[in-house]
């Protein structure tokens, strides 16, 4: 069984509140610029952008990094990664990135990004956006900017449908049978 | 699956074939991306023992395994105990002592591999032994085909050249013939194996009936240094009666590639025209022998994994 707890204009409000709240602890939007970790965190950080530049009129560099070759589990899966090489196209040193993605849960996928923005500069600070945190975390990570809280069980999933890749914008808890 | 080595293809599965070429599909999307850094094998060594000279399959297992993260170690017959007469399995439990994982030999002696093997915990990776198998070139070389033509079923492959001398020839029959495709061999009488079509090759009676309606023009090196002299009267009379040129090539379909193990004789084998032509993947048979490898020491050091290591 599913339930819908985000709605279109729920994940608009969301996001809305989002870029300002990014605006507001960088005091401005010099210096920022936004990760999305692909595919999905990708979609999230491009519409925190577009929105930026509706409110305050600046363009804030924006682009997706692939994580898959950082990784915890290459080894112990021991599998091949279908990565792509990251390149921003702009300067990371002294920056202060956003990382966006869509839904924090262990927080595995944050230490692998956080290791993919080293090895492409350093940082004046990274701080951490997500849509949805579902709890669960394994990692001692937590996020700076949350779109909304939703603890669920390791049982449960969270189906999150972007307009980007399904053609509509929703986010619903479904339970595993 | 893939046991301990591998020594040869004569002894391999079309599955384990398949597999190696599957995994180096994703190795070669990363290399092509310069994304050469995955963990797999680190903490692992891998030890090149070359009783021959090399540069390309050396150089390519070492990168290989660079790229997985093992460490690597260099010995070469020439400058090592072996000049003192250090027998080849004492040298092989030497590196067993000092914890070495996977040892990549190259000898002289067809079966050299084979004997180390049996000898030692390493897994042995068999980089050529004398006239017998070159496992590793042949399954780069059977990347490079797929990587074209997407199957070897019926894939009609000419090899030319040395082919009594050549291990690589063999190991592609070997291989070839598990897959499916059609090998069909030309070489002077004097360089070609008598009763190699019990093997499965199909042997040409002039150049022009070897590469006639060929997908895969293969041609080997005249290994000077493996002749006693006397199989052919000069490299230009070769070059005449058995080299290809671009006017050859009009026989083969037209879609055809060129492939060679190198080093590449220039103006012998091949016309400089056919090697640099636009048929040629030999250049890329150099990077997928990259992927290929990583691929090998990937999967080998997968059935090893929690066993052997401590």
């Amino acid at each position: 069984m599913s339930n819908l707890l985000m709605d279109e204009a729920a994940i608009a409000r969301a996001l809305v509140r989002l870029s300002h709240e990014v605006v507001e602890k960088n005091k401005g939007t010099d210096g920022l610029c936004l990760l999305g970790v692909k595919r999905r965190g990708e979609i999230v950080a491009e519409r925190v952008r577009a929105l930026i530049k509706k409110f305050y009129g600046a363009d804030v560099p924006c682009a997706g990094i692939d994580i898959g070759m950082y990784r915890d589990d290459l080894v112990s899966g021991y599998f091949v990664p279908d990565a792509r090489r990251n390149d921003v196209g702009f300067d990371l040193n002294g920056r202060h990135v956003v990382l966006c993605d869509d839904v924090l849960h262990t927080g595995r996928t944050v230490r692998a990004a956080i290791e993919a923005i080293f090895d492409l500069g350093r940082p004046a600070s990274v701080r951490l956006l997500v849509l949805c945190d579902r709890g669960g975390r394994e990692m001692p990570v937590g996020a700076d900017f949350v779109g909304k809280n939703i603890p669920t069980s390791r049982r449960e999933y969270i189906d999150l449908r972007l307009k980007e890749l399904e053609g509509e914008d929703s986010l619903s808890v479904t339970a595993a049978e | 699956m893939l046991g301990k080595d591998l020594l040869g293809l004569y002894d391999a599965s079309a599955e384990d074939i398949v597999a190696i070429l599957d995994t180096a599909v994703g190795m070669k999307k990363l290399l092509t991306q310069n994304l050469k850094k995955l963990p797999h094998l680190q903490g692992r060594t891998v030890t090149t023992l070359f009783y021959e000279n090399s540069t390309r399959t050396r150089c390519s297992f070492e990168l290989a395994a660079k790229y997985l993260g093992a460490g690597t170690v260099n010995v070469s017959a020439s400058s090592s105990s072996v000049q003192k007469g250090e027998t080849l399995i004492d040298t092989g439990r030497t590196l067993d002592a000092m914890k070495n994982d996977v040892i990549v030999i190259r000898h002289p002696m067809g079966g050299a591999p084979h004997l180390l093997a049996r000898n030692v915990k390493a897994s042995v990776i068999n980089g050529g032994d004398g006239m017998n198998e070159h496992p590793t070139q042949a399954l780069l070389d059977f990347y490079t085909m797929r990587e074209k033509f997407g199957s070897f079923k019926g894939l009609k492959v000419a090899i030319l050249g040395d082919i009594l001398h050549s291990r690589v020839a063999k190991s592609n029959l070997f291989g070839l013939t598990k897959l499916g495709a059609e090998v069909t061999m030309f070489a002077p009488a004097t360089m070609m194996p008598q009763g190699i079509e019990r093997l499965g090759a199909k042997v040409a009676s002039s150049r022009e009936e070897a590469i006639a309606g060929a997908n895969v023009v293969m041609g080997l090196r005249i290994q000077l240094e493996r002749m006693q002299g006397g199989l052919f009267p000069s490299l230009s009379e070769y070059n005449k009666y058995y080299g290809v040129g671009e006017g050859d090539l009009k026989g083969a379909e037209k879609d055809c590639i060129v492939m060679h193990p190198g080093p590449v004789n220039r103006g012998v084998e091949f016309t400089s025209a056919v090697i640099d032509g636009e048929n040629s993947r030999i250049e890329e048979q150099v990077l997928n022998g990259v992927a290929v490898r990583m691929a090998l020491l990937f999967l080998l050091c997968k059935n090893r994994q929690g066993g052997e290591k401590a």
